[in-house]
């Protein structure tokens, strides 16, 4: 028996700020949610089931907070779980939702994924103080930043390519309402004179501390057809992992996030995914991974993918538009983040992306990493239906 | 086999909490020697309060004060206390239906045994002396027979919830205890490096030699027991310059800007973090041939330095990249 197709039909976010002081971490994923309901014009009687993520619980000291979420989400007297693969967790969240909808488990799959940073600490529940190691710990950038310098050695491309990457990124939130960082007054040249935190990473070229939820409603072929607006239908996904650090480890273009790809392209008929994929919005949380990932996604063949980037192609109204929301250079709810780029993909393909929609929006990628580049999750979303 | 090593850790760290409308009016009320509970729209009345109705999930906002007396529904009694609990003494953890209310209340009855505890018993609350909008301004419960001159104390008021100056935001500090252990391979790799030597240990599948050990290949999956001795020399395969202080309260004694870099030993097949110093940060490169710098007493190394060899080639270094 062939799968169930997943449409999402429904799709919701709080206005990501750097503190919401005026709303509980229960007041905050009930809006995501109400205003996914509302997108789908669904009560909470019509779902059956919600899956839930979040970073890990020691971001905000909360352990399982999805305990006391319940009444929050409508989901006493139904089946609620939690995902957790650290930043890829909005990603495998709605993944997690998919396949239960996939299998026919339910009909109607309300899922969500949330941080509040303003209230958690990211550093400090990450990095704790190991006895016997030495203190070495230089934040999320020290630890991405050398493998940056790898890609720039790697590729050969040149320093501006990361400044280029914030400025469009930067420029593209002004369009998003929802998005964290409204820069009116950006420059390239601005961008370019920010203070370098982590060489070669600068201040501009970094992602935000957001609070901030995200949530669909995902549902079946009858769901879909009953559905008040377009759907987004699922036309692959696929999550892989492998260790943080081993021999032969390739920090730059990780084998993990290949294979992902690879597995999300073949359930979905990609052949060439350069030609045949209309927009992506990847988890880039330092401007540097955009060329960085395009290569790992098969966009461009390795060492190129800044080609692309310099050339204007992952502009806005380039020919292969990426992070048309701002991404998460301009947003950054950890846990909600891979859901957030999953969401963009569907509202892109929905035609529901408001001022940065895309023309010509009809396969668009959604992709979240976590860990230390160990954790990938995808999904391709199109605007027809998958072939039966 | 020497004595695995082991030690405390211990983790605690102050988290914020927006409280939202209907806690913000809860703890808020007990500053003010108030209890507030929600009513739902069947008429049910909870305490502590929700922000959203458990069976239709609706919001709920409809405050209403119920009574600081109420009767034990069941209870447990807590021989030895612990730290940061309610009181100091032995006490019974229990669950109080405040007069009014239609859920109960988790907290602690003050008494003076097992003996003097029942289900049904008669309790109010014992307000602490100095409130500041927390779960702890009720200090506990204690026994309650009533007001001698046959009026009642506890009557509530009637209070809306409305407050001047409300509390919107606690700080709960998490806390916990472990005991560490680094296990087998990182205690042997440990104590070799208070001999100033790197000792690693190779996977019998795939051959490869990890600095430091875990016990276990992570690609082949299988137990790793011959060590090999790396180093002390290496190259600088990668790094950044850290040019911004972490808030991390261990590295606070690290001048920056300094040279955070991944060193590739001679001999092993993964690079190892260590800081880079004895050259001015904007003149380190990848390739750089480096030495350990060891301080008297330290357990690590405390940065690597130039060798002064002529630079590896990049193809001898790339896939450790």
């Amino acid at each position: 028996m062939s799968k169930e197709p997943v449409a999402v039909v429904g799709v919701g976010q709080t206005k990501h700020v750097a503190a919401r002081r005026d709303v509980s971490i229960a007041g905050l994923v009930r809006e995501a949610a109400r205003r996914a309901l509302d997108d789908a014009e669904l009560g909470w009687a019509d779902v059956d089931a919600v899956v839930i993520g979040k970073a890990p619980d020691f971001f905000e000291g909360v352990m399982m907070p999805e305990l006391y979420l319940a009444d929050a989400l409508g989901a006493v007297g139904k089946p609620m779980l939690r995902v957790h693969t650290a930043g890829s967790v909005g990603g495998s969240t709605a993944l997690v939702a998919a396949n239960l909808v996939a299998a026919r488990v339910h009909g109607t799959v309300l899922t969500l994924a949330f941080e509040k940073q303003s209230e958690s600490n990211a550093m400090w529940g990450l990095s704790l103080p190991i006895p016997f190691q030495q203190p070495l710990l230089a934040g999320a950038g020290g630890f991405f930043a050398p493998h940056v310098r790898a890609y720039m050695r790697r590729s050969g491309a040149p320093d501006t390519v990361g400044s280029l990457v914030a400025y469009k990124d930067r420029r593209n939130a002004l369009k998003n309402p929802y998005a964290h960082l409204h820069e009116h007054d950006i420059t390239l040249e601005k961008v370019q004179a920010s203070p370098m935190l982590w060489d070669p990473i600068r201040y501009s070229e970094t992602c935000p501390s957001s609070d901030g939820a995200c949530a669909m409603v995902l549902t079946d072929r009858v769901g879909a057809a009953r559905a008040a607006r377009p759907p987004a239908w699922m036309l692959g996904g696929a999550m892989r992992s492998e260790p943080t650090l081993f021999a032969g480890k390739d920090f730059v273009s990780p084998q993990a996030g290949k294979d992902c790809a690879a597995d999300v392209y073949r359930q979905a008929g990609i052949a060439d995914p350069r030609r045949d994929i209309d927009a992506v919005e990847m988890y880039a949380p330092f401007s540097w991974y955009e060329p960085m990932w395009l290569e790992n996604l098969g966009f461009a063949a390795e060492g190129e993918g800044w080609k692309l980037t310099e050339s204007g192609v992952t502009e806005l109204d380039g020919d292969l538009p990426v992070n048309m929301s701002g991404g998460v250079l301009s947003t950054n709810p950890i846990g909600a983040s891979g859901m957030i780029r999953f969401a963009e993909a569907a509202l892109q393909v929905r035609g529901q992306a408001g001022e940065h929609q895309i023309d010509r929006a009809r396969k668009v990628l959604g992709h979240a990493y976590g860990g230390g580049s160990q954790f990938f999750s995808m999904w391709l979303v199109g605007s027809e239906p998958p072939d039966a | 086999m020497p004595e695995v090593l082991k030690a405390p850790l211990v983790v605690e760290f102050p988290f914020t909490r927006s409280l939202g409308p209907v806690q913000s009016a809860f703890l808020t009320g007990l500053r003010e020697r108030v209890v507030l509970a929600v009513r739902t729209s069947d008429g049910r009345t909870l305490v502590p309060p929700v922000e959203y109705d458990p069976v239709t999930a609706e919001e709920i906002r409809d405050l209403v004060e119920v009574a600081p007396t109420g009767t034990v529904t069941t209870w447990a009694w807590n021989h030895a206390p612990r730290r940061d609990q309610p009181l100091g003494t032995p006490f019974a953890w229990v669950l109080v239906r405040l007069d009014g209310a239609d859920t109960a209340l988790l907290h602690a009855l003050d008494a003076p045994g097992p003996d003097a505890v029942h289900t049904g018993m008669r309790v109010r609350v014992r307000w602490a002396e100095e409130r500041t909008g927390a779960i702890t301004d009720i200090a506990c419960f204690e026994r309650y027979e009533g007001s001698p001159d046959g009026g009642d104390p506890a009557e509530p008021t009637g209070h809306t919830g409305e407050f001047d100056d409300p509390v919107t935001g606690i700080v709960a500090r998490a806390r916990l205890e472990y005991t560490y252990s680094p296990g087998r391979a990182q205690t042997a790799y440990i104590n070799a490096l208070a001999d100033r030597r790197n000792v690693g240990e190779r996977c019998p599948s795939c051959r490869k030699v990890y600095v430091p050990p875990r016990g276990a290949c992570p690609t082949c999956g299988v137990a790793t027991s011959e060590q090999v001795e790396v180093g002390p020399r290496g190259t600088v395969t990668t790094f950044c310059i850290v040019n911004i202080k972490a808030a991390h309260t261990a590295n606070l004694d690290i001048e920056v800007p300094y040279v955070y870099a991944h060193i590739a030993l001679d001999g092993a097949d993964l690079a190892l973090h260590a800081r880079i110093g004895g050259i001015p940060y904007d003149q380190v490169r990848m390739g750089l041939r480096v030495e350990p710098v060891w301080t008297e007493g330290a357990r690590y190394p405390d940065h690597y330095r130039p060798t002064g060899e002529p630079d590896a080639d990049y193809d001898t270094y790339k896939e450790l990249v």
